[in-house]
């Protein structure tokens, strides 16, 4: 709990360069918008309704009562296991996400309650190294799945992601073999998962636990697939439709459950739970 | 005529004079078989110097070789009575993958593989060995109906990787990945699989969550391309990106069947003959069944529960992480 707190103050809000000021651009609408408004408005655009990249704690804050996160294994680190150099060495560049994020990688887990439903909660936080999912945050994930599990607990996934981190080569890859049978497990044992995903959600995270969700939530607007556009454009060599990988265009091809605000999500998870999973009377 | 790679060219130089003189002792009356053998013995020792000490990005060319066989051409050598089934019933049939269900070595197994295509029409035609969603699904369907009647699965991986366009994405390629690697883990009948060229990241993953994964002793299995790897850490200002990087970017990134034999990513590594697997498919096939083969004979006797069990343990395993003592 106390750990929560301590990164409450932190300010993870990278996409949007915000300058020293009061004032904010918007990304969608370049609108000059107070800053404050924002913040008072979950970083949604008042005029748009652009949700804006927060940190996963921030997401969780919105999701959970105040203070009930209490975070689990936080001290799980990656082995650097291909001893990775590009530029910069894989262990350098980790140890400088960790002191950009305070996180000592790009996932969390542990429970929570929404209003008084415990629930087991894990994410993804695009700052660390674009979220990127090699062993710890694969690790994190299973041993979520495995947590709700054994207590009989809903999970609910909150990802932002660019894939597979290529650090760890195959050991990442596997990341993504290792998290779905876990969820399918999970699955099995008869919990509800919710996987909500938010802007960007790619690759080797979509392409396993995140769209194994029983229900699929995504934030509007946000960008999620399995290739990069870049990629499908040099592949195609053709122009992408509007609203591609977009929320809405998933939608439309039948890909996921919802569409939900950040205003309105954790009603709607709430609501999604005790529905399929009340929670027993006690007597 | 062999197609000979890059770093093989001294030995199609050799292999050419080699070639000539047998034309020549053919014709003529002089006797120059002597001759021959000695540059042939010359040859295979240049051979197998070359390939004693391939670089990662070498062997990346190996398994991409347009001349090593494929997932059909090993099905002809090692399945008989074999008979293709098409289709995901929901969309299309993706000649990508093919499947079908026959006998190896007199046991019945489905198999299961990406296919790549000889030819410009071919390889068209098999979009590369680049699967849409739909040939996740067929796969999919044929190993449901493996674990029916109680068949092993049997996966052939070659695959750039799964393909990126628009048609993928709208019909959910990142759903028809996930969904294979979350039922295979929990399928109920035995499934070997082997990376036979290119293990291309999550389009080789979703036919190779396994019960015993192989690799061809020149056959790469990797997170990203080399080229895709390089073009991300070294492609900046527009700066052009080659050979030289590709070696740089395999190398790093571990993809030789002897770098994962090493990390226990793998079971085993299943030899070549000498030049790679297009210079004997027979031999190759051969030694591709002795090994699949073993492995049903070890798995078949467990038990459908242990066998699932097991399968999770192995996929639990997966990682490399450390946990410090001063968690709170
Ligand atoms: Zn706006």
């Amino acid at each position: 709990m106390a750990w929560f707190k301590k990164h409450k103050e932190q300010k993870t809000e990278k996409k949007v360069k915000i300058p020293e000021g009061l004032w904010v651009k918007c990304d969608n609408c370049k609108e000059i918008i107070y800053k404050k408004e924002i913040e008072k408005n979950l970083h949604v655009c008042p005029k748009c309704d652009y949700h804006f990249r927060i940190s996963l704690l921030e997401r969780i804050g919105f999701l959970v009562e105040p203070g009930s996160f209490e975070s689990i294994d936080d001290d799980l680190l990656s082995n650097d296991p291909l001893k990775f150099n590009d530029s910069i060495p894989y262990a350098k560049r980790l140890e400088s996400n960790k002191g950009k994020t305070s996180m000592n990688d790009a996932a969390l887990y542990g429970t929570a309650l929404i209003n008084s439903r415990p629930v087991c909660i894990a994410g993804i936080d695009f700052s660390f190294m674009g979220g990127s999912m090699g062993s710890v945050v694969g690790e994190k994930i299973t041993r979520a799945a495995e947590l709700a599990a054994e207590k009989n607990l809903p999970l609910i996934t909150i990802t932002s992601s660019g894939g597979a981190r290529m650090q760890e080569g195959m050991f990442s890859l596997m990341q993504m073999a290792k998290a779905s049978a876990a969820i399918g497990r999970l699955k099995d044992s008869g919990c509800l998962y919710i996987s909500i995903l938010s802007d960007p959600t790619f690759g080797g995270v979509t392409a396993s636990f995140a769209m194994l969700g029983d229900i699929i939530i995504a934030e509007p607007k946000s960008l999620i697939g399995f290739a990069g556009q870049r990629v499908i454009e040099q592949t195609i060599k053709q122009q992408l439709p509007d609203n591609f990988q977009r929320s809405e265009f998933l939608m439309e091809h039948g890909m996921i459950d919802l569409i939900a605000s950040r205003k309105e999500m954790k009603s709607t998870v709430y609501t999604l739970i005790s529905h399929f999973m009340p929670e027993p009377v006690e007597s | 005529m062999n197609y000979y790679l890059d770093f093989e060219k001294p030995l199609e130089e050799l292999e050419r004079k080699i070639e000539d003189l047998k034309k020549l002792s053919d014709t003529s009356e002089i006797n120059i078989d002597s001759e021959i053998k000695k540059l042939e013995k010359k040859a295979d020792e240049l051979r197998s110097n070359i390939f004693a000490d391939l670089t990662p990005w070498q062997k990346t060319l190996i398994a991409r070789h347009p001349e090593r066989p494929y997932t059909i051409d090993y099905i002809n050598m090692m399945v008989d009575e074999f008979v293709e089934l098409h289709g995901d019933r929901r969309f299309a049939d993706d000649a990508a993958i093919v499947g079908g269900i026959g006998k190896l070595r007199g046991i019945p197994v489905v198999i299961i593989g990406h296919q790549k295509g000889r030819g410009t029409k071919e390889r068209i035609q098999r979009n590369f060995g680049q699967p849409n969603p739909e040939g996740y699904r067929k796969a999919l369907r044929l190993m449901k109906l493996a674990e029916r009647f109680k068949k092993p699965i049997v996966t052939f991986i070659d695959t750039p990787g799964a393909y990126p366009g628009i048609g993928a994405e709208e019909r959910g390629q990142a759903e028809a990945i996930a969904i294979n690697l979350q039922e295979m883990s929990k399928l109920n009948t035995p499934i070997i699989s082997v990376v036979i060229g290119e293990g291309g990241s999550g389009g080789a993953l979703a036919l190779s969550v396994a019960d015993r994964l192989f690799m061809l002793e020149h056959s790469v299995y990797s997170v990203i391309s080399p080229e895709g790897c390089a073009a991300i850490l070294w492609k900046r200002d527009g700066a052009a990106v080659g050979a030289a990087e590709y070696e740089k970017a395999a190398s790093a990134l571990k993809i030789t069947a002897q770098d994962l034999k090493s990390f226990k990513i793998i079971d085993d590594i299943i030899p070549e003959p000498l030049g790679g697997a297009h210079r004997n498919p027979k031999l190759t096939a051969e030694n591709i069944s002795e090994y699949i083969v073993k492995a049903i004979e070890t798995i078949g006797c467990k038990s459908c529960a242990k066998l699932i069990d097991e399968r999770y343990k192995r996929l639990r395993k997966m990682g490399s992480i450390t946990q410090s003592e001063t968690s709170e």
